[in-house]
């Protein structure tokens, strides 16, 4: 690979807003390839503190492998590999040196289907909180709690702590995935579509929940619901065949986008 | 109607389909049917020897009252080491290669050798361990046997972890590694217990398929008539007995081998009963 010069993003990538944002992750000339088959093509973006980012498009445009490359998941695979830059705060996340436990505490994920572990519900949150802190008990009881509490799960399970997570409705084993996230107090949330498998409610809650956590972290969501993305975020990105054809304000996206094909995606014309 | 221009069509596939389901079924009679008859042979036979004395005295010489003390000891105790040996082994190797190696080279030649020593037949093992501890000791001992039984343990336990954290669906392993969970960490701690009743009802086969074993057990631990619980020494075992006993020409021998048939028959019958019911438990978790 050659050392490519850092572009700054080209004008229509950038947001139009004036407001204070502080970039929490820049992504910048980002190719990804599964084998020799080139997924993402020269991705620029930024996602903000504070802010949830949606990424939409139609089914195989790299959404979900542009979000996991920003944990680095898509190492625990062969043949998979992501050139250029991505920046988590100051520390490159490409990095063959990488930590990827550390940086997997830092940026925690929610997947598309539910994975509570095959343990009680307790065990599903204390387990990530005692990998990286020594706590006395009663400390370690206040954090599972709130982190239930956060996931707005605590007074569904408050009586039922020892049960299986795997006893748990598919919408309340999602939010018990947000808490298990939530608990080990990451910087980034990484969300690869969380609703697709829930009823209407529990993708409710889980939109309400997003919002919330937003003041506290920075959110990134994959998401196939054109709905959902501009209920829940501040920030649209457009992918179309593994290019980032767009990127802006959600309003402003969903309004007026500046690309044809954004604007045909959104409309409901392909995809 | 229609139906009535294609009725034709209709009763010859009916037709067809009574005479497949006749013959499957006439087929799985006549397999079961002998099957019935081994055990109802096995029951007879077997049970109107059972008596205390059985578990409780030594193998006899012919026309002497005795039991199979000697021998039920010696297959406790060889299939034992021979668990305690082959279950780690096989659960490392199997966890290698679903886990750690599942993309290596290595791990499909492993996987081909496994699956030839798991349908090697028995007698060859005991050939080998023969070769190698047997002859190098200079005598039989209870060690050889239960290490060719630990021959016969590895390939199956290895099969078995490999195909049940395979089965862990890999989001699982993804959701383990999104909190920062180390690869270590993420198979301990998630994917075996996710695995556990598969991983368990494995080694349970495994002792299921060794303690009927005879072969590998002629050659290396042999037999012995007496009480001994010198691995250094040539032990007794269910098998082999019953194999000695059931082609001498003593009636009263004849009796014990059949009592000692059914007694690893209503062994692995449990050991089976487990198993399922264990992997009915996985089912439903």
């Amino acid at each position: 690979m050659s050392v490519a010069a850092i572009t700054v993003p080209t004008v229509s990538h950038a947001p139009s807003s004036g407001e204070d944002l502080s970039e929490k992750i820049s992504i910048r000339n980002l190719e990804f390839f599964y084998g020799d088959n080139r997924a993402l093509k020269d991705i620029n973006v930024s996602l903000y503190h504070g802010k949830v980012t949606a990424f939409i498009g139609p089914s195989g445009c790299g959404k979900s492998t542009l979000l996991r490359i920003l944990n680095r998941m898509y190492d625990l695979y062969p043949n998979q590999r992501a050139t250029g830059h991505v920046r988590l705060d100051n520390d490159d996340i490409l990095a063959p040196s990488q930590d990827l436990n550390l940086l997997r505490a830092k940026v925690g994920m929610v997947f598309q289907k539910p994975t509570p572990f095959p343990m009680t519900i307790f065990e599903n949150i204390a387990f990530g909180i005692r990998l990286y802190e020594r706590l006395p008990k009663s400390e370690l009881e206040d954090r599972v709690r709130h982190a239930l509490e956060r996931a707005a799960l605590w007074e569904e399970v408050k009586n039922k702590l020892d049960a299986n997570g795997l006893s748990l409705s598919g919408g309340q084993q999602q939010r018990l995935c947000i808490a298990r996230t939530v608990a080990v107090r990451p910087e980034v949330i990484l969300f690869d579509e969380p609703c697709s498998a829930l009823d209407p409610i529990s993708t409710a809650k889980i939109e309400e929940l997003i919002d919330e956590l937003k003041d506290d972290y920075t959110i990134a969501i994959v998401t196939h619901n054109m709905q959902q993305a501009a209920r829940v975020s501040d920030f649209t990105a457009f992918m179309y065949l593994g290019e980032l054809v767009e990127f802006g304000e959600t309003t402003r996206i969903f309004t007026s986008p500046n690309d044809r094909r954004t604007q045909d995606y959104i409309t409901g014309r392909f995809g | 109607m229609a139906a009535t221009v294609q009725s034709s069509l209709y009763t010859s596939r009916r037709r067809r389909n009574r005479i497949s389901m006749g013959l499957a079924f006439a087929a799985t009679a006549f397999g079961l049917s002998w099957l019935v008859l081994i055990l109802a042979v096995l029951l007879w036979e077997g049970f109107s020897g059972l008596s205390l004395s059985v578990f409780t005295e030594m193998t006899p010489p012919p026309g002497a009252a005795g039991g199979l003390l000697n021998p039920i000891a010696g297959s406790l105790i060889m299939t034992t080491i021979a668990v305690l040996i082959g279950t780690p082994l096989g659960i490392l190797a199997g966890t290698y290669m679903a886990e750690y190696g599942r993309y290596d080279r290595l791990t499909t030649v492993v996987r081909f050798i496994n699956d030839i020593l798991l349908s090697a037949p028995s007698i060859v093992v005991g050939l080998f361990v023969y070769e190698v501890m047997v002859a190098q000791m200079g005598h039989f001992s209870g060690w050889a046997g239960a290490v060719s039984l630990a021959v016969i343990v590895v390939p199956v336990v290895v099969r078995t972890t490999e195909d049940m954290l395979i089965l862990v669906p890999d989001t699982l392993r993804e959701a383990a590694a999104s909190i920062g969970l180390p690869r270590s960490l993420m198979i301990t701690k998630v994917a075996y217990r996710a695995a556990r009743a598969g991983m368990v009802t494995g080694v349970l086969l495994a002792i299921a398929r060794i303690s009927g074993e005879t072969a590998p057990l002629l050659f290396t631990a042999l037999n012995n008539q007496f009480w001994s619980l010198n691995l250094n020494a040539p032990v007794a075992s269910l098998p082999v007995v019953i194999f000695q006993f059931a082609l001498s020409p003593y009636h009263d021998w004849q009796k014990l081998a059949w009592t000692g048939a059914l007694i690893i028959t209503l062994a692995v019958l449990a050991l089976s009963i487990i198993a399922r019911t264990l992997a009915a438990q996985r089912k439903t978790s």
